[in-house]
C-alpha cells in the first residue's frame, strides 16, 4: 500500500510540472528574453517582503473559497455561486462599513457578520431548490452570480458611489471598520488568522462530527446515504448555508482587509478562482492552504512578469486551464497506477 | 408604460429580438445536441469566445470573412475535441472540463488578442471583415413582416435554417437515433452495438460546431469587431434556454427566443429610468424562474408516478 498511498500527490506534482512545462513553452514562443521572463515569474514573488506580502494578500481570499467550493464539491455539489455571493457580501460589509459608527473591534465583527449570513442566506436557495426538487444546482448558482452581480452594481452605483471620486467607487469606509495590518511592510490583514482558524474548524467539523460524516457519506452516494437513514436533503442545505457563510465571511474580510472603499465594478473571479483551489486540495480543507498559496504564487508571478517583461498576465489561465483539465482527469496516470498496484500483488 | 408599448408594438424591437436571439440560439441547439448524448456542455460560453476571436483574426489576415466564418469554426470545434478527448478519454469531470474551458478562454483569448494587436480590450486595430447581411425578395416588400424577417444577417438566417436541421438530425437519421439512445440508456445502447463514446465525441463536435457559429455571429454580424469577454453570458443563458425547452427542438428554440426578447426588451427599457444594472439581470431572474417550474413540475410527476405504482 505504501506506493499507492502516496498516488494522489505524486499526481499532483506531475500536473504542476507539465503546467509549469507549457507556462515555459508559451514564454519561449513569445518572450525576446525567455530566461529572463521565465525567471521573472519562477523567483521574482519571493525577491522581496513586498512580494511576498503580496502573494499571503492575494490566498486570503482564495482560502475562503477554496474551502466554501471544497464542502460543496465533498457533497457532490457543483455549485459554482461563490463567485457572486463573495462579491455580493463585499457590498453588504461595504453598506455597514460606511453607514455604521460602532467602536473599535465591533464595527469590522458586525460588517463581516452582516456579510456572512446574508452569504449564507443567499447560497440556501440554490440549495434548497436542489434538495427539494433536485433543480440543477450549477445552473441557478451561475444564474444567481449575474443577478448578485447586477443588483450589487446599481447598489454602488445608485446608493453608494462618492460623487466627489473620480471613479466608479464608493463612500470612504470608516477607519473603524478596517481589519488591521499584522505584518509590518505588507498589507497582510487579520483576515489572515480568521481563515486559518475557520480552515481548523472545517476539517474538525467535517472529519470528527455526526454532521461531517453525513456530509461526506451523502457526497459519495447520495442514495446510500439515504437508504442507511441520512437525511440527505437536510445536508444538502445545511452545507450550502456553510458553504455560503464562508464565502461571505471572504468578500466582507478581503474588502474591509485590502480596501478602504468599494470599488469591484466586475465579479472577481475568486469564486471560480475557488474551484481550481478545491480541486488542486482534494476537497481536503487543510489541503487549501496550500493550494491557494500555490496558485497565488503563480498569479503574483504572473502579474509581476507582465509589469517587467513583454508577457501579459493572461498566460497563467491557460495554465490553469491545463491544471484543472489533468487534475480532475481520473485516467490521467491511471496506468502508472495500476502497473504499481499489479507490483505490489506480485510482491505480497 | 405607454412609452414602453410604443417601443415594444414596433417592427424595429420585432428585428432586435430575431438579431439579438441568433447567438443564444446557435449555442442552445449546440447544448441540445451534447445534452441529448448525455453530455453536459458547459464550455459553450468558452468556445463561442475562442471562435469569436478567430473569425476576426482569419479575416483579418485572409481579407475574407467567409475564411474568417471557416476559421472560427474549425477552432470551436477543435477546442470542443479537446473537451470531449480529456472528457471521454481522461474521464475529466465534465463540468470541471466545461470550466476550464471557460477560464482558458476568457484569460487566452486576451493574451492572443494582445500578442496581436497590442490591445488588452478590442481588436479595433485589426481590419476584420464582416459577413453580410441579406434582403430577401419579394419578402422585404410585405408590410410588417417584411422590415421584421427581411435584411437580417446571413447568420440569423442560419440559425433559423439550423433548426429545421438539428430537428431533423435528431428525430429523422439513425446518427440521431444513436445519439437519443446514447442520452437515455448507454448500456443499451452499448449492448446493441453503439459506440457509445464514437457518439458522444460525434455530439460534443457538433454542439461546439454550432456554438463556434453562434461565436462567429457576435464578431462578424452583432458587432465588427472582437472586444474581451463579448459573448457576456450568451453560452449561460443557451444552457438555461436548452433545458427550459426540455432538451426538445421545439422548445429550445422557442425559449431562445423568449430569452432574444427579454434581452432585446432589456435594451429598449433602458429609455425608462429603470437602472440598467437590474435591467442587465432579467434574462437570469427569468431562467431561475423557469429552472423551478420546471424541476417542481418534474418532481410533482415522479412523485404522481410513485404514487400510483405503489398503490397499485
Amino acid at each position: 500500500m505504501f506506493k499507492v498511498k502516496y498516488f494522489e500527490a505524486i499526481r499532483t506534482a506531475a500536473v504542476i510540472v507539465i503546467a509549469l512545462i507549457i507556462a515555459f513553452l508559451i514564454i519561449s514562443l513569445v518572450s525576446d528574453q525567455p530566461v529572463k521572463t521565465i525567471g521573472i515569474f519562477l523567483l521574482e514573488p519571493l525577491s522581496t517582503k513586498g512580494h511576498i506580502g503580496n502573494v499571503i494578500e492575494m490566498a486570503i481570499p482564495l482560502m475562503f473559497t477554496g474551502l466554501a467550493v471544497s464542502l460543496l464539491f465533498r457533497a457532490n455539489m457543483f455549485n459554482l455561486g461563490a463567485e457572486g455571493i463573495f462579491y455580493f457580501s463585499g457590498v453588504v460589509a461595504s453598506v455597514l462599513a460606511i453607514h455604521l459608527s460602532l467602536g473599535g473591534w465591533l464595527h469590522p465583527l458586525v460588517a463581516i457578520a452582516a456579510g456572512s449570513i446574508v452569504g449564507a442566506l443567499l447560497s440556501a436557495v440554490p440549495g434548497i431548490l436542489k434538495a427539494k426538487w433536485n433543480a440543477n444546482e450549477l445552473v441557478t448558482s451561475l444564474m444567481f452570480n449575474n443577478i448578485l452581480f447586477g443588483v450589487g452594481l446599481y447598489l454602488l452605483n445608485y446608493h453608494l458611489r462618492d460623487a466627489k471620486a473620480f471613479a466608479n467607487v464608493s463612500f470612504k469606509f470608516e477607519k473603524t471598520a478596517q481589519l488591521s495590518k499584522i505584518f509590518p511592510g505588507t498589507r497582510i490583514h487579520t483576515g489572515l488568522i480568521i481563515v486559518l482558524v475557520l480552515i481548523v474548524l472545517a476539517h474538525l467539523f467535517l472529519y470528527r462530527t455526526k454532521w461531517g460524516y453525513e456530509l461526506r457519506m451523502t457526497g459519495a452516494n447520495r442514495e446510500f446515504a439515504r437508504y442507511s437513514g441520512m437525511k440527505t436533503a437536510k445536508v444538502i442545505i445545511l452545507v450550502h448555508l456553510i458553504a455560503g457563510f464562508i464565502a461571505g465571511m471572504g468578500g466582507s474580510v478581503e474588502v474591509l482587509g485590502m480596501y478602504s472603499r468599494f470599488q469591484w465594478t466586475s465579479l472577481p473571479g475568486y469564486g471560480l478562482d475557488g474551484a481550481l483551489v478545491a480541486m488542486l486540495a482534494k476537497n481536503n480543507p487543510l489541503s487549501v492552504i496550500a493550494s491557494a498559496l500555490f496558485l497565488a504564487y503563480i498569479r503574483i508571478g504572473a502579474d509581476l512578469m507582465a509589469r517587467l517583461s513583454d508577457v501579459p498576465s493572461e498566460m497563467i489561465s491557460i495554465i490553469q486551464a491545463v491544471i484543472i483539465l489533468l487534475i480532475s482527469a481520473e485516467q490521467f496516470l491511471k496506468f502508472w497506477k495500476n502497473r504499481m498496484l499489479l507490483k505490489e500483488a506480485k510482491e505480497a | 408604460m405607454n412609452s414602453l408599448l410604443n417601443v415594444i408594438l414596433t417592427t424595429d424591437f420585432a428585428f432586435s429580438v430575431l438579431r439579438v436571439t441568433t447567438p443564444i440560439l446557435f449555442a442552445a441547439l449546440g447544448a441540445l445536441i451534447s445534452n441529448r448524448a448525455g453530455i453536459i456542455n458547459i464550455g459553450m460560453e468558452g468556445i463561442m469566445l475562442v471562435s469569436a476571436l478567430t473569425g476576426v483574426i482569419v479575416s483579418a489576415y485572409t481579407h475574407s470573412a467567409w475564411v474568417g466564418l471557416l476559421g472560427a469554426v474549425l477552432s470551436g470545434t477543435l477546442i470542443a475535441g479537446i473537451l470531449a478527448f480529456f472528457t471521454l478519454k481522461f474521464k475529466t469531470h465534465i463540468i470541471l472540463g466545461g470550466v476550464a474551458i471557460n477560464m482558458f478562454a476568457s484569460g487566452g483569448t486576451v493574451f492572443i488578442l494582445y500578442l496581436l494587436s497590442g490591445d488588452k480590450g478590442s481588436s479595433t486595430s485589426l481590419a476584420s471583415k464582416v459577413l453580410p447581411s441579406v434582403e430577401i425578395p419579394l419578402l422585404k416588400d410585405i408590410p410588417v413582416l417584411g422590415p421584421i424577417l427581411s435584411g437580417h444577417h446571413i447568420l440569423t438566417y442560419l440559425s433559423i435554417l439550423s433548426v429545421l436541421v438539428v430537428y431533423y438530425l435528431l428525430n429523422r437519421t439513425p446518427l440521431g437515433l444513436r445519439i437519443r439512445s446514447v442520452g437515455e440508456n448507454p448500456h443499451a445502447a452499448q449492448s446493441v452495438g453503439v459506440s457509445v463514446i464514437k457518439i458522444q465525441y460525434t455530439a460534443l463536435l457538433l454542439s461546439g460546431f454550432f456554438a463556434s457559429l453562434g461565436g462567429a455571429y457576435m464578431s462578424m454580424g452583432y458587432l465588427s469587431l472582437f472586444t474581451r469577454d463579448m459573448v457576456a453570458g450568451r453560452g449561460w443563458i443557451a444552457i438555461a434556454a436548452e433545458s427550459m425547452g426540455r432538451s426538445t427542438t421545439v422548445g429550445t428554440a422557442l425559449t431562445s427566443l423568449l430569452f432574444g426578447a427579454a434581452d432585446a426588451l432589456a435594451n429598449a427599457l433602458q429609455v425608462l429610468k429603470i437602472p440598467a444594472e437590474l435591467i442587465a439581470t432579467l434574462p437570469y431572474v427569468a431562467t431561475v424562474i423557469g429552472l423551478i417550474i420546471y424541476a417542481v413540475s418534474e418532481t410533482r410527476k415522479k412523485n404522481k408516478k410513485l404514487k400510483t405504482t405503489t398503490s397499485k
